[in-house]
């Protein structure tokens, strides 16, 4: 009785926070979806998020909701540049080349990183305050969260099936040759694209430093998650990644209602393994 | 014309690691590091000698000691701390002339030291480094009780005597070591204080016993739920948690089902100021909270209301700092300086208060300095005996090893304090002693306030 009351009181917290998990994959798995590469670097820019919040918020006073507006914006510029700087020249060689790029740049920006602010943890020390639903306490940081993750997956869909850069994206991840043959600069969509991807990742690390901790190095372990929630939702599925997401966020939630929470990373790995094996294209259908 | 591109892409790879190794190789510590505020040996003090003298002639030896530093990582914070204590007993041992032992040398220190990354792997392999390249005559281990264990082994493999600060865990001077030599209280006593007051406090309390899975913070809820027991406290839930925690939700959760009254635990400081936060957002409504290592720093009123109440088990607080009428009374021999004085010197070269983690540092010093005086040599055959002949008393407490082949180098000599978050009468945070109640400067804060 005691684990079905703390479950129902874990459930919605873990939910809130799929959402913003949901977020970060999403950016993984739309670089993967429209240029079959594995973006390594995608922990470290989560962290540069989380540290546009922190300078931001601690150095100007501005709210951190509406920080997410530069996080975002820088975001998508430096997806941009990476992509120019680093991917573009391998993005027809084998996955192993474009690995070992982004790998590097993983590898710079820690690097830079560690020698900017050190590993320290930093805090946002801000609250949204909480609201109480019979026992269940709602985080206003985690419900503002949820909401702005939602609010970008929207965005994303609006963004890539009502618009003509969208559609371009489709086009590019459908078949690169023949947009190229139909007048698509797909040099300039790739580009967008890995500025997209990153601009997510950047805005989700930015919505994580609100209600947790970080370090440059924070960024590992949501990358990790996003690969689990990139399998659990189809790679290259951006709305799959989210509903993955919220599926991981939900175990979260659970888990520890009925376990010790350090068996948390083991079944979720465990699973990673499991849909690999019995279902690689995800639960919701990889890019054909 | 494919060709041609997969070259292009391959040149463009190869400089692109060129570029990525040489980035690299400008940010990490290439050549040993000389510990921060280290000076370079100086030649002997030249002392006027008389015209006709029977004075043994003057030589200098400089003492080399070996220890790494997590400067990244999850230990950073008191890591830097453990450091920041030794560098400035060296400096001012050295500064004062070093050490002069009867057969006229002079004994000056320098330190030899790398970033361990926070990594077991990375400290195997540096302090065999420190041992067979370096040449280290002495070591000390790194910050936290994982990483030390890992240089242990190293260090009772090449025989070297090895001095553990920041590493309370019990089980390394069980298994037959005999060169290393502990400096804090062991983990297992760590809250025993904590639930004598308690005990005054709220006998009927219900205890919640949430730790982080690493070998300190397991090795002090080894030693405290017996103690628990044996003081009629009702355990009504024990949980581990991953050192990489962020979201402590479930488990706060899991505190508040379980009709928990006080928590005690946590591990280190970035998952111990993690849950603190946590605790205070979620209004969990406890009566009273204890974590480890945390709260003992001083970044962590960097939370603001969430530290208030919080307290933790101290290894040394200025406030509550030891003095020689204590060891008088004790009659044990007083060596080195006041607490105030440590303090003071502390703060004039960092603008920083000492914490205990500092205070532990630059007892690692004294410690060495006390055994190579009284061993009257740098021989390590002799250090080791006078250390494990040490009975002292300092501002940081009791100095005592236990030399039982059972349990050879383990602390008996050191006492701890309880210190809690509490607000002084500007409103600002401020760390005080609670207990024992003959050296406390505040009463304790219980319940601990409830968030507005």
């Amino acid at each position: 009785m005691q684990q079905i009351s703390l479950l129902l009181v874990s459930l919605p917290d873990g939910i809130l926070l799929g959402f913003v998990y949901g977020l970060a994959a999403m950016g993984l798995t739309l670089i993967w979806g429209v240029m079959n590469v594995i973006n390594l670097s995608h922990g470290p820019i989560i962290a540069l998020g989380m540290f546009g919040t922190f300078y931001l918020f601690t150095r100007t006073g501005l709210n951190p909701y509406a920080g997410l507006i530069p996080v975002a914006i820088v975001g998508l510029l430096l997806g941009i540049l990476i992509y120019t700087v680093a991917v573009h020249r391998v993005i027809n060689a084998p996955h192993l080349s474009s690995l070992l790029a982004t790998f590097s740049v993983n590898m710079i920006i820690i690097g830079l990183g560690t020698a900017a602010f050190t590993t320290s943890p930093y805090n946002v020390d801000f609250a949204a305050g909480s609201f109480k639903l019979g026992s269940i306490t709602l985080l206003g940081t985690r419900l503002i969260a949820a909401l702005v993750a939602m609010l970008f997956t929207g965005g994303l869909y609006l963004f890539l099936f009502r618009t003509r850069p969208g559609k371009f994206i489709r086009a590019v991840a459908n078949n690169r040759a023949a947009a190229e043959l139909m007048g698509i600069p797909s040099t300039r969509i790739l580009a967008l694209s890995f500025g997209l991807g990153t601009m997510l990742a950047a805005v989700s690390g930015a919505l994580i430093a609100t209600f947790f901790p970080f370090s440059i190095l924070a960024g590992g372990s949501y990358e990790l998650k996003s690969f689990v929630i990139g399998v659990l939702g189809g790679l290259g599925n951006p709305i799959g990644a989210l509903f993955g997401g919220l599926i991981l966020g939900m175990l979260e939630g659970v888990i520890p209602a009925f376990m010790e929470s350090s068996w948390v990373p083991v079944i979720e790995f465990g699973l990673f393994v499991v849909i690999l094996l019995v279902r690689p294209s995800g639960l919701f259908g990889a890019k054909q | 014309m494919e060709e041609a591109s997969m070259k292009r892409s391959l040149s463009s790879i190869l400089t692109l690691l060129v570029l990525l190794g040489l980035i690299l190789s400008a940010c990490a510590p290439a050549a040993p590091t000389e510990a921060p505020g280290a000076p370079a040996p100086t030649e002997a003090p030249v002392e006027e000698q008389p015209a006709v003298t029977e004075a043994p002639a003057m030589s200098e030896e400089t003492v080399v000691i070996g220890f790494t530093t997590s400067l990244t990582g999850a230990q950073e914070v008191s890591s830097k701390r453990q450091v920041a204590g030794f560098n400035l007993w060296m400096d001012q041992i050295n500064d004062a002339g070093g050490i002069k032992l009867s057969d006229g040398t002079v004994v000056k220190f320098s330190a030899q030291t790398y970033d361990d990354e926070s990594a077991k792997e990375r400290v195997q392999e540096l302090y065999t480094r420190l041992i067979t390249e370096d040449n280290a005559d002495f070591l000390i281990s790194p910050y936290s009780s994982g990483l030390a264990a890992a240089a242990s082994i190293i260090a009772e493999q090449n025989g070297k005597v090895m001095i553990t600060a920041g590493a309370a865990e019990d089980d390394a001077y069980k298994t037959g070591n005999t060169s290393l030599f502990q400096l804090y209280t062991p983990g297992s006593q760590y809250l025993l204080s904590t639930v004598d007051m308690l005990k005054t406090l709220d006998p009927e309390a219900k205890i919640a016993v949430v730790h982080e899975n690493d070998k300190f913070s397991t090795s002090v809820v080894e030693g405290l739920k017996p103690y628990l027991e044996s003081q009629g406290y009702e355990v009504v839930l024990e949980e581990g948690y991953a050192s990489e925690t962020t979201d402590f939700g479930p488990v706060i959760n899991k505190i508040v089902e379980s009709g928990a009254t006080v928590l005690l635990g946590g591990g280190h400081y970035p998952d111990g100021s993690t849950f603190a936060r946590q605790l205070y957002e979620r209004q969990a409504g406890l009566k009273f909270i204890s974590l480890l290592v945390a709260p003992a720093d001083s970044k962590f009123p960097e939370l603001g209301d969430a530290a208030l109440g919080i307290s933790t088990s101290s290894q040394w607080e200025l406030a509550a700092t030891h003095t020689k009428e204590e060891a008088d009374a004790l009659g044990k021999p007083w060596f080195g300086p006041t607490g105030e004085e440590f303090a003071a010197a502390y703060e004039a070269a960092t603008s920083e208060k000492p914490t205990y983690h500092v205070a532990g540092g630059y007892m690692t010093g004294l410690v060495l300095q006390k055994a190579i005086e009284d061993a009257d040599s740098v021989d390590p055959e002799k250090v080791k005996a006078a250390l494990e002949a040490m009975d002292i008393f300092a501002f940081y407490g009791g100095v005592k090893f236990d030399t039982s082949p059972e349990a050879h180098g383990l602390q008996i000599g050191h006492q701890m304090v309880v210190a809690q978050w509490q607000k002084d009468d500007a409103g600002e945070l401020v760390r005080r002693v609670i207990w024992p109640a003959d050296v406390a400067n505040a009463d304790p804060l219980y319940p601990v306030p409830e968030p507005e």
